[in-house]
């Protein structure tokens, strides 16, 4: 069997972004794999670039870190000389700007959403070439296939918070369910003028879907039980 | 004038073209490069209740051959930092070896300690940059101003935060204890021995790893570098004669004496030298 530990590190990935009527939810899974081998199972892969913006990672790690690294000083700087707090669209055009420069080189799909006080939550898509698209919503990475009839179904316009965060859970989850290279956890990040809220929902918290069977030996009771420590 | 223009110098960079034509030449023309020594390796690292504990095994190989049973792959990177290499061993030591110097300039420039993310950034733009051609794996731990930190960098450049980490050959054993006995909040003598066995599951389960167990110790303003922790693999079998032979031992079948025949040439004196 060959498990090409020699594979770059990337994140077969379900990546979602979703606006609703006050801002953007944006989810992900947490499996990042080289080869056939899950190298970090609860990896975040739900970035900060400013207080008010993130971005969802897919493909080559340490593409996407590169790139997300860069734009987050870029911003930063951005902030400091502007005295204001940048907008999601200055955010996406940047990892635009080194996406397209250097498309050659990098092998990285990002997701940008945030919060701004000219035009509310946006969601753009910067995928493999370069190019940038504003959309109601956004999915990425191999987990995506999976999806797109199903958002076509479900997404609603002018959805609420509530409605929008379960969307999204419930979109990873299904791409988990089928994907063999999403799995873990599901984060969600929710922006709006309030503010930032982080959700973390583990795997046994998550919806049984077509075939699937009740956990009997969690993981995490083998983790918990104090048998195994003490011997 | 125009042919100037064409034929521009890159503008800067590491230049892959060779890479590409040596990748080229052993898929298509069955022309091997020769190879490094590499250390088939289990490293590994946990954070505990006061700090983070490094452990490696102490085996490196080149092919099929161990070619060092007790070498060192727990590297110093500052007083409070301390990294773990698995992947090609020349790559790992000058990485860190190279980072390490970077980090005391820095520290003379700023009179502070070194931080883990200072670190970690300036390893992971190195590789980064270098595409994966520089193969090295690291296990990077250390205690800072912040607190106790524990990363993975891999040679492409990314990185990851985690509570416990595995890498090289014998990461699948390793990280098989650890997924089934790590807990939040181990105490030092619980960390300790759950980095040894994890290591020890990689010396025994594992080809690429063997011989030793190397631990590091790293808590706030204090650190313990235990080498070879443990022995699990001791000589089996010793001579109590020795390896040393007193003469005469072998028996002389044959005495053959070629004699060395002297060639003298007489050197041309010029008039250089004359009084």
């Amino acid at each position: 069997m060959d498990l090409n530990f020699n594979a770059p590190h990337s994140m077969g990935t379900t990546i979602v972004g979703v606006t609703y009527n006050g801002g953007v939810v944006l989810g992900a899974d947490s499996r990042t794999s080289t080869g056939v081998y899950v190298a970090n199972r609860a990896s975040d892969k739900i970035t900060q670039l400013t207080d008010n913006v993130y971005v969802c990672r897919s493909g080559s790690a340490a593409d996407s870190q590169i790139v997300s690294d860069y734009v987050r000083y870029f911003l930063h700087q951005h902030t400091i000389q502007l005295g204001q707090p940048a907008t999601v669209k200055v955010a996406a055009n940047l990892i635009r700007l080194l996406s397209y420069s250097n498309k050659n080189m990098l092998e990285t799909g990002l997701i940008v959403g945030g919060w701004d006080k000219y035009v509310g939550g946006k969601i753009y898509s910067v995928p493999l070439g370069g190019t940038i698209l504003e959309q109601p919503f956004a999915i990425g990475g191999s987990g995506s296939a999976y999806l797109y009839g199903f958002f076509d179904q479900a997404w609603k316009e002018g959805m609420t918070k509530d409605e929008a965060e379960k969307l999204v859970v419930k979109a990873v989850s299904l791409a988990i369910a089928r994907d063999g290279a999403s799995g873990g956890v599901v984060r969600t990040v929710i922006i709006d003028s309030e503010g930032v809220t982080r959700n973390f929902y583990p795997g046994e918290t998550h919806p049984l879907w077509h075939e699937e069977l009740e956990p009997t030996t969690s993981l995490l009771d083998i983790l918990s039980a104090p048998e195994p420590m003490n011997t | 004038m125009s042919k100037s223009a064409i034929e521009l110098p890159p503008k800067g960079g590491f230049s892959f073209d060779l890479c590409r034509r040596n990748a080229m030449l052993s898929t298509k023309g069955g022309v091997h490069p020769p190879s490094y020594r590499k250390t088939g390796t289990t490293i590994v690292g946990l954070v505990f209740k006061d700090g983070v504990i490094l452990g490696a095994d102490t085996r490196a190989t080149e092919g099929p051959i161990v070619c060092d049973k007790n070498c060192e792959k727990i590297h110093y990177m500052a007083p409070n930092i301390y990294c773990c290499g698995a992947g090609t061993a020349a790559d790992t030591e000058a990485v860190t070896d190279m980072v390490s110097s970077q980090l005391q300039l820095h520290r003379y420039a700023t009179g502070r300690e070194s931080r883990v993310v200072t670190a970690l950034t300036l390893l992971k733009s190195h590789l980064f940059s270098y595409q994966g051609y520089v193969s090295a794996a690291l296990v990077l731990g250390g205690v800072d101003i912040t607190g106790p930190h524990l990363h993975t960098i891999y040679p492409h450049g990314s990185t990851d935060t985690l509570p416990f980490a595995t890498m090289g050959s014998g990461s699948l054993a390793a990280m098989a204890i650890f997924e089934s006995k790590y807990k939040e909040g181990l105490t030092r003598e619980e960390g300790i021995q759950l980095v040894a066995e994890a290591i020890c599951s990689g010396i025994f389960n594992d080809l690429g790893s063997g011989s030793n167990v190397d631990v590091c110790v790293i808590t706030k303003g204090h650190k313990e570098y235990l080498r070879n922790y443990q022995l699990p693999n001791p000589r089996t079998y010793v001579s109590s004669r020795g390896y040393s032979f007193a003469k005469g031992q072998t028996e002389v079948l044959t005495t053959k004496i070629v004699p060395l025949k002297e060639k003298e040439e007489a050197a041309e004196v010029g008039d250089a030298m004359e009084e």
